[in-house]
């Protein structure tokens, strides 16, 4: 497909990024905010020869796209809080199984059904530590919609290259607003592909890893024969439950993107150059804080945004940086705090303020110009 | 010169992986039987090995994906059939056939289950019901019978609620071929297997089961050897019966036979469709 441009949401955005990085399955089940991608595939699934299904809960829905991607297709669903909260248990089985898949979290109001047409920031920690067992996974928090389309190519990238679940974490804000969608010639989109086995299939050990520490993946109806588990795993696939094999292989599924950190993390920096203060936010905060930076400089403060575009893996190496750099730090978020303790612990001994929006709508420019002005004068 | 001594195999050890052996099955366990019912049916097709992909959930029968020499999967509990219909959608040249157990496919699955018959997607589902979650030590669950004992529902009182009849369910909810036969019809059960196969749409098979250690046990009925002649002199054969009057009370009689083998479109087969009448 040649170049196109849309006014679009950021929802349907995610939904031609999919498609534009080769998704074609889609499993699903409708919910506010993220309906419009389920909505979008159904339409357009066919059109490329691709599958949409609705299924009877988020469950199944994310189950069947780990069984479509060990068919080689690439695969996503797409859901809001309380889906995630279903989806836990499949995305604990396609840590441990190695599955690539895009799990897209239009974030809404939670505990609970919350509140389903409002935004919130909510689910960062949720989307790291949700599901149980010692686990990394992969987070992007797109923060407009030309990046609903850019980073939801980029997860299927990076969960293709790390057979790991990656999320797309997007606040209601990001998934609903509408701007200008620039989709470039297919030719100029640079797609990955998961490693598969070259071995004979008689050598074939499923989970032994190459030195990037990612095991080639064979799929389902070839001439590699293989038993993926969520049972702990040997190289060969089989259970264990010998210590060695339990340490062995978590150790390894951390390190897989831990040690990758500086491959995956991509952070923006803005104005950060000569800053004494710096912001730190995500998703649509960090529009607010973008432009209230600009004002804050009318008045001679010197302050800078660092833009988190990917929050798991913490960049953590960004932010001890910052820390030497700035005298200050605003971690401005739209919950009760989340990514406020890892900067924090990153930070030490910079002191980090928190600015908390809790609710629907996100800090307001003059919100954070004020807090910004409150930290300078302190 | 010396003698080499042959060794005997069993004919469908080339199905299985032979380096996960011993079984993890308790002895008199009806779950082997089954899993050599499915090489069986494999075998005598004569199809691909390496286009069949075997996935089971979580217990004692779930295991049975892990023993096949093809592509297996063996998913969280209960999600064996929503993973197979991913695999199926994604891929309709694949056979798919799912092996598991009463309480991961009716209790904890029972949703996908249903949903995966209404949809009508082409998959094999052979279930073994053994009346209880044999893995975890033998507790009730959606098969086990009113007042049987189990681990849940001890002495004095027993089960309180009443279980599903899986043929029934799996019928009205829109499966294409239903089967039912105990551990020991060996040879029927591994032919409604092949029909299963071979069927364009969802096929359910149950597998009646004995499960000697946990409520065999609990129940005084004896040992496995006991057990499977329990179910041979219990079973009433009547193939064709409506699905509905496929009653089964372990104590005095298990309808066995094949009750459902309708045709309706099938859901990969009719997105194919769709796909070319769009595409001109």
């Amino acid at each position: 497909m040649p170049k196109r441009i849309m006014f679009t949401m950021g929802d349907i955005a995610c939904a031609e990024g999919a498609i534009s990085a080769g998704c074609r399955y889609f499993g699903g089940y409708p919910i506010t905010p993220a309906t419009e991608i389920a909505e979008w595939m159904a339409r357009r699934m066919p059109e490329v020869g691709g599958a949409y299904v609705q299924y009877e809960d988020e469950i199944a829905s994310i189950t069947s796209v780990i069984g479509a991607s060990w068919t080689g297709t690439k695969a996503m669903t797409a859901t809001s809080g309380p889906g995630v909260s279903l989806m836990m248990e499949a995305v604990g089985l396609a840590v441990m199984t190695e599955t690539p898949l895009v799990l897209v979290n239009i974030m809404r109001g939670g505990p609970s059904t919350g509140q389903p047409t409002r935004g919130q920031q909510g689910d960062v920690m949720q989307a790291k530590w949700g599901s149980h067992g010692d686990y990394q996974i992969i987070a992007l928090t797109p923060a407009s919609v030309q990046e609903m389309f850019d980073e939801t190519i980029r997860a299927f990238n990076l969960s293709e290259r790390y057979r790991v679940p990656v999320f797309l974490l997007a606040d209601e804000t990001v998934g609903h607003m509408r701007e200008r969608l620039v989709i470039p010639d297919e030719k100029d989109i640079k797609l990955e592909y998961r490693k598969l086995p070259t071995v004979d299939p008689s050598e074939y050990l499923p989970f032994k890893p190459d030195d990037d520490l990612v095991p080639p993946m064979a799929l389902l109806g070839t001439k590699y024969q293989f038993y993926a588990t969520g049972l702990t795993h040997d190289e060969r696939g089989y259970p264990s439950d010998k210590e060695e094999v339990q340490i062995e292989l978590i150790t390894r599924l951390n390190n897989k993107i831990l040690k990758n950190a500086d491959k995956i993390v991509e952070v923006e920096e803005f104005m950060l150059d000569d800053a004494e203060i710096a912001v730190i936010a995500y998703g649509t905060p960090s529009r607010s804080a973008k432009r209230a930076i600009k004002d804050v400089r009318q008045e001679g403060i010197r302050a800078g945004l660092l833009r988190l575009k990917t929050v798991w893996p913490f960049p953590e190496r960004h932010v001890v940086d910052l820390a030497t750099k700035v005298k200050q730090i605003i971690v401005a978020e739209q919950n009760l705090g989340q990514i406020y303790y890892m900067v924090k612990a990153a930070a030490s001994p910079t002191p980090v303020h928190l600015m908390t929006k809790p609710a629907g709508m996100p800090q307001l420019p003059q919100e954070i110009v004020q807090m910004i002005r409150e930290v300078h004068s302190s | 010169m010396t003698e080499s001594v042959p060794v005997l195999k069993h004919p469908m050890a080339k199905y299985i992986r032979e380096d996960r052996q011993p079984w993890i099955y308790c002895s008199g366990c009806s779950v082997g039987i089954v899993t050599g019912m499915v090489a069986r049916a494999i075998d005598n097709l004569g199809i691909d090995f390496s286009k069949v992909v075997v996935v089971s959930g979580i217990g004692c029968t779930g295991r049975t994906s892990g023993y096949f020499k093809t592509g297996t999967y063996y998913t969280t509990h209960g999600r064996a059939i929503a993973f197979a219909e991913g695999v199926k959608i994604a891929n309709p040249e694949l056979e798919v056939i799912v092996v598991s157990g009463d309480g991961d496919i009716a209790a904890i699955g029972g949703n996908h289950l249903i949903h995966a018959c209404r949809r009508n997607i082409d998959m094999t589902i052979v279930c073994v019901n053994n009346f209880n979650y044999g893995m975890t030590g033998g507790q009730f669950g959606p098969t086990t019978e009113h007042l049987r004992y189990t681990q849940t529902s001890p002495p004095p009182i027993g089960n309180v609620e009443h279980s599903f009849n899986l043929v029934k369910l799996a019928a009205s909810s829109g499966a294409t071929f239903v089967a039912r036969w105990t551990a020991v019809h060996v040879r029927r059960a591994t032919k409604s297997i092949e029909k299963g196969i071979e069927k364009k749409g969802l096929s359910f098979i149950e597998i009646v089961g004995a499960c000697p250690t946990a409520y065999g046990r609990m129940n005084r009925l004896g040992d496995g050897v006991a057990m499977h002649r329990h179910l041979l002199e219990v079973a009433d054969i009547q193939n064709g019966l409506p699905p509905h009057e496929a009653e089964l009370d372990y104590e005095t009689r298990i309808v066995c036979g094949e009750f459902v083998d309708v045709e309706k479109p099938e859901y990969t087969a009719v997105l194919r469709e769709a796909y070319k009448k769009l595409r001109g």
